[in-house]
């Protein structure tokens, strides 16, 4: 094992994947030579050239469009949107094409594209860069949406995604690029199945579901909770369509107590679809309080640091809410 | 550039073949046979079949809502179309798509498209595909004047144009979006001038001389795989209303009969004749075979069974 970064580990994903599938081409806006706005495709340009690593005028829906339309004649593209935000231009698309072609036309083809975006707050960046649209897209059938927590999950994941033959929409966290976490060694190849939820750490008193970002910060409210005797267990959900729903309702009937917590606004947001599959399900007969669910506030990310850090579940939301369950 | 006998036959039986589908389309539409919408484009026939006509298998093709005449320029079955447009299990989509979203692979139609200007952003990706993979093949995109107003227009043009992507943009102008005229959405009389903002070649034909399109067509796809796409506008015209619900309030009678004066069909069946290619009764020959051959699909159609809901959850995930 060795440490990267979660950027790291993306680049490593698409530049394993390039090298055994010549199919695989890879576009965005400033994604060559500036190696992306976050750093991610750094020297992948070099490596591939610019027959591989294409950069592209500004103009989201065409490619998107145009990864879609290679997608349905023989390669394997992927697609990175600037920020998450900008899927705002290129839903079209990614709805209305991507998601729909292969049930449309009858099962006569396939669109094995990966879109590639950075989504969350936390950088100073506003409302129109900050956004968490994840439910948007996990809403539409023939989408496949994907968001990692730690650069081990982010390299065998975003591998999967590139070999899936569905389209699929990965949604990284721009606060979590530069963090660093334990990844196998070059050359000992993994993969992680979309699909499969991954405890991130075992207890038995309080189930807390969450993804991206917010893995990290559950955890260390886990920590703390630890130190009282309360053992939370912290399940990151990592794909959210398809979510592995076995996982979150057998840790529901051993706990009797959940939270929900995600960094999007919480009124229409995945939470509710994660809260939804523990009462709809048999554990709703072993839960012993009701399932809270702590998402962002339902206003626009603002500027203001000190602002910003408050719209969002903080440590401090997070363990109020746990303390609320026990 | 003479087109030979066989070819100028196929021209006019591929046009006479889609006014017999879309006239009994409509007919079965009044039966009730039909449910949901349909968009004819009865009078429009030689913009696709003339362009279609002139591509290989191997060409991609993005069609439109109203595409029907794309579908068979391209040699798709007319027994699926109909099976399709009726939502039968044997139809291009299982029933799923409807005759808004046709497509047949095996011949190079990579689907027809119910989004005004979907299909163009989807075609700058099979052409890069083609230019990736070294073919000697091109996408042909068509769409209407009204998407030549959607941001898709500009953004796929402009994408295609600096990487010199082999596209045939056909720009099908029938001079009405829906109930609105071009004169009134856009500032400009001839589409095939904004080719010029991107830097690639721009040309404006009549879209009801089938032999002219089909020429044409031949020199683009020499002149796309040399130097990039390029635009061409076909000026046609739309003879039934947009859709099955269209009262047609917006225009006059006699401005549908001036254009019905210019059948394409009617055009092409005088050619053919003056020119002694074939005689009246051949011609009527040709008709009776497209007839029949629109019964049989009719019956093949009726003969499909119905999707079963049983099915509903194929295809939704590869």
């Amino acid at each position: 094992m060795r440490e990267i970064t979660y950027a790291q580990a993306i680049q490593e994903a698409m530049s394993e994947e390039m090298r055994i599938d010549t199919n695989i081409v890879f576009m965005g806006e400033d994604v060559g030579v500036y190696g992306g706005a976050f750093g991610v495709s750094r020297g992948m340009f070099e490596e591939f050239g610019e027959e591989r690593i294409i950069d592209t005028p500004i103009s989201e829906l065409a490619i998107t469009g145009c990864a879609v339309g290679a997608a349905m004649t023989g390669l394997r593209p992927i697609v990175e949107i600037m920020f998450s935000d900008f899927l705002t231009l290129a839903m079209e698309q990614l709805v209305n094409q991507a998601a729909k072609n292969r049930f449309q036309f009858g099962g006569q083809t396939t669109v094995p594209m990966v879109l590639r975006t950075a989504g969350g707050s936390g950088t100073g960046a506003a409302e129109q860069h900050s956004q968490s649209l994840e439910a948007w897209v996990c809403h539409v059938p023939g989408l496949k949406v994907v968001i990692p927590s730690t650069p081990r999950d982010a390299k065998g994941l975003l591998k999967a995604a590139i070999r899936d033959n569905n389209p699929v929409v990965f949604i990284e966290q721009k606060l979590l690029y530069r963090t660093k976490g334990m990844v196998p060694e070059l050359g000992d190849e993994y993969i992680i199945p979309l699909g499969k939820a991954d405890i991130k750490r075992t207890g038995k008193d309080v189930t807390i579901i969450t993804y991206g970002r917010m893995v990290q910060r559950c955890l260390i409210v886990a920590e703390q909770f630890a130190e009282q005797g309360v053992e939370i267990e912290v399940i990151d959900i990592r794909t959210l369509v398809p979510l592995d729903k076995a996982s979150l309702i057998e840790s529901a009937k051993k706990t009797g107590k959940v939270l929900v917590v995600h960094e999007a606004c919480q009124t229409g947001g995945y939470g509710g679809e994660l809260v939804s599959t523990i009462v709809d399900s048999e554990a709703f007969f072993y839960l012993d309080a009701p399932v809270k669910r702590l998402g962002g506030m339902d206003v626009p990310i603002p500027y203001n640091p000190h602002l910003e850090a408050q719209v969002v579940p903080t440590e401090d939301k997070i363990s109020a809410a746990v303390s609320e369950l026990l | 550039m003479n087109l030979s006998k066989a070819k100028q036959k196929e021209l006019y039986y591929k046009m006479i073949l889609c006014r017999e589908f879309e006239e009994t389309a409509a007919k079965l539409f009044v039966q009730g046979k039909v449910h949901g919408t349909a968009h004819f484009c009865i009078g429009e026939e030689a913009t696709g079949i003339g362009v279609c006509s002139a591509l290989e298998k191997e060409d991609y093709i993005l069609q439109t809502h109203r595409g029907h005449n794309q579908g068979i320029g391209k040699n798709m079955s007319v027994n699926r179309m109909m099976a399709e447009f009726l939502g039968k299990a044997n139809g291009y989509c299982k029933g799923k798509g409807g005759c808004m979203h046709i497509a047949d692979f095996s011949v190079g139609s990579l689907g027809a498209n119910g989004i005004v200007g979907g299909g163009l952003p989807i075609a700058t990706g099979a052409a890069f595909t083609q230019k990736y993979k070294k073919s000697k093949n091109i996408t042909v995109c068509f769409f209407g004047d009204g998407a030549a107003n959607e941001g898709a227009f500009h953004e796929s043009l402009n994408l295609a144009s600096i990487w010199k992507l082999p596209v045939l943009f056909v720009c099908t102008n029938n001079y009405y979006g829906m109930s609105t005229h071009i004169s009134k959405s856009m500032n400009i009389s001839d589409i095939s001038i904004r080719a010029e903002s991107y830097g690639i070649k721009g040309i404006a034909l009549d879209g009801n001389d089938v032999i002219s399109v089909y020429r044409e067509t031949i020199k683009a796809k020499e002149y796309i795989l040399e130097n990039g796409p390029m635009l061409m506008v076909l000026n046609t015209y739309r003879w039934m209303g947009h859709s099955k619900s269209d009262a047609q309030i917006y225009r006059s009678k006699e401005e549908v009969l001036e254009w019905k004066e210019k059948c394409p069909i009617k055009l092409h069946g005088e050619y053919l004749i003056e020119q002694k290619l074939y005689t009246e009764n051949e011609i009527k020959t040709m008709q009776n075979q497209a007839e029949q051959e629109i019964r049989d699909a009719v019956s093949y159609a009726e003969n499909s069974p119905e999707p079963n809901i049983e099915n509903i959850l194929d295809d939704v995930y590869a």
